[in-house]
């Protein structure tokens, strides 16, 4: 699924630059559950932005379902992130605007779907993540837990193959991460690869394999 | 029940004489019910603001800032009393009709700028438009001309997380203008933003409000409060104070 072979991202720093990853090597395998951990600063965030082709400035090779990223140009990047990858973020990101049914649907035009196909998934998902009751609420009547669930059913509504996290639990008590973090084991037991950045070692348990950073390295 | 007659259609304009009552909330009340107690978020608040009016909301937390902007952005439904839009009672809409007008006329700024991750800056300012049903060449034309507004042409094809927090609220506050709302509500703009960066958008707020934009703004930084035309303060659930500013470009004398 992912292969990166001497991954690098270095910003400018005084006079020379300051490595925020370094020489990275990593696979990742399809029905993978990966978690990034490490000390703040170790670089987690950069690297799953690069996964999510959300960073472009990086050196290396980074191969994405067999197309190789850094050879691609911007608009085939974009097109390949949207039809591989689901984000989640800790802040949930969501549009305060819109009821949660609408924030389902309303990112799903970029992924060039008529409005009949975007419905339907809509439909599928507030039915799998059982918010069928809460779909005309918005997220401000929401709970933090309830607001990340709709976050994650934004991430996976078009059934993505890689789902990335970014501290996904971060503004959540514990009972909630715990929902967050079964939801995501059952996502990955039905063929979903996920790579996840925590420092929680709980939610690390439900993944599959480690992966520590440190000052930009991974550490051996 | 009186009603004002304002233009449809929001817009530059010159002031020749007083100007039209955009918006108007009599006794409004807000009860929550959580455990069976009853907790009054608003009791009795009486407010009207003009079209090119730049109100600023201030109390301390808990008083029901959020509560009213909430009300006054249809995200959320009174208790009790009448909020007139444009001279048009809204607060009985169904749901459906509520998010139609709020689409249509209302534009959100908010202190967590909630842009999507995944989406570029361009798609960021285009996906309310985009839910509106505006057709492709015309959300194109909006999206370019509100992203010039801000500054962030050069940014249009970025993500948000390759910019600055004071970038991504200017990327917001494009996407709040894009769809050229009657009403621009902010809730703490400058939140999560250091003083240099909250400024520019301060700075950034001030020129939509020269230009004719109404804005409402909550906010609990007194300096910021001081650039709006005027300011209610909340205590508990109620508006205690009333100022208008000098300062204020627009200078409007508070309603009685």
């Amino acid at each position: 699924m992912i292969r990166l072979r001497n991954l690098e991202k270095a910003v400018k720093q005084g006079s020379g630059q300051l490595f925020l990853l370094r020489r990275i090597d990593l696979d990742i395998d399809r029905g993978e559950f990966v978690t990034v951990m490490g000390p703040s600063g170790a670089g987690k965030s950069t690297l799953l932005a690069i996964l999510g082709l959300l960073d472009a400035g990086w050196t290396g090779e980074y191969e994405l379902v067999g197309e190789r990223v850094e050879e691609l140009p911007a608009k085939a990047r974009s097109e390949l992130g949207k039809k591989t990858i689901g984000f989640v973020f800790q802040q949930y990101h969501l549009l305060d605007g819109l009821t949660v049914a609408e924030n389902l649907e309303v990112p799903l035009s970029y992924r060039g779907l008529s409005s009949k196909e975007r419905q339907a998934l809509v439909a599928d998902a507030l039915d799998r993540f059982r918010m069928v009751g809460k779909k005309d609420l918005y997220p401000t009547q929401l709970s933090g837990g309830q607001q990340q669930l709709v976050g994650v059913a934004r991430a996976v509504i078009a059934k993505p193959p890689l789902l990335l996290a970014d501290e996904p639990t971060g503004n959540l008590h514990s009972a909630q991460a715990e929902e967050i973090m079964q939801l995501f084991s059952e996502l990955n037991r039905a063929g979903t690869t996920i790579v996840q950045v925590t420092h929680s070692e709980k939610n690390a348990s439900y993944g599959n394999r480690i992966v520590r950073l440190r000052d930009g390295w991974i550490e051996k | 029940m009186e009603t004002t007659k304002a233009p449809a259609l929001p817009g530059p304009q010159l002031v020749t004489g007083p100007a039209p009552t955009l918006l108007e909330l009599q006794g409004i009340r807000k009860v929550f019910l959580t455990d069976e107690v009853e907790t009054h978020a608003l009791s009795d608040v009486h407010l009207a603001v003009k079209k090119g009016e730049w109100l600023a909301i201030v109390g301390p937390s808990g008083s029901g800032k959020t509560t009213l902007l909430a009300l006054l952005g249809l995200l959320d439904t009174p208790t009790a009393g009448t909020f007139l839009l444009d001279g048009k009672p809204v607060q009985d809409l169904s749901p459906a009709d509520r998010a139609h007008v709020r689409n249509k006329h209302i534009g959100f700024i908010f202190q967590s700028f909630n842009l999507i991750g995944d989406l570029t800056v361009f798609e960021n300012v285009e996906l309310p438009l985009t839910y509106r049903g505006m057709a492709q060449d015309e959300r194109k034309k909006r999206v370019e001309q509100a992203l010039e507004r801000v500054g962030m042409s050069h940014r249009a094809r970025h993500m948000p997380g390759q910019l600055s927090g004071g970038q991504q609220q200017r990327v917001a506050v494009a996407r709040a203008v894009a769809g050229d709302p009657l009403i621009l509500l902010a809730d703490e703009p400058t939140g999560n933003l250091d003083s240099k960066n909250g400024q520019a958008v301060m700075k950034l707020l001030r020129e939509l409000h020269q230009s004719g934009s109404t804005l409402i703004m909550v906010t609990h930084d007194p300096a910021y409060a001081r650039l709006a035309s005027r300011t209610v303060t909340l205590f508990d659930g109620r508006i205690v104070d009333e100022s208008s500013s000098p300062g204020g470009e627009t200078a409007i004398s508070p309603s009685a």
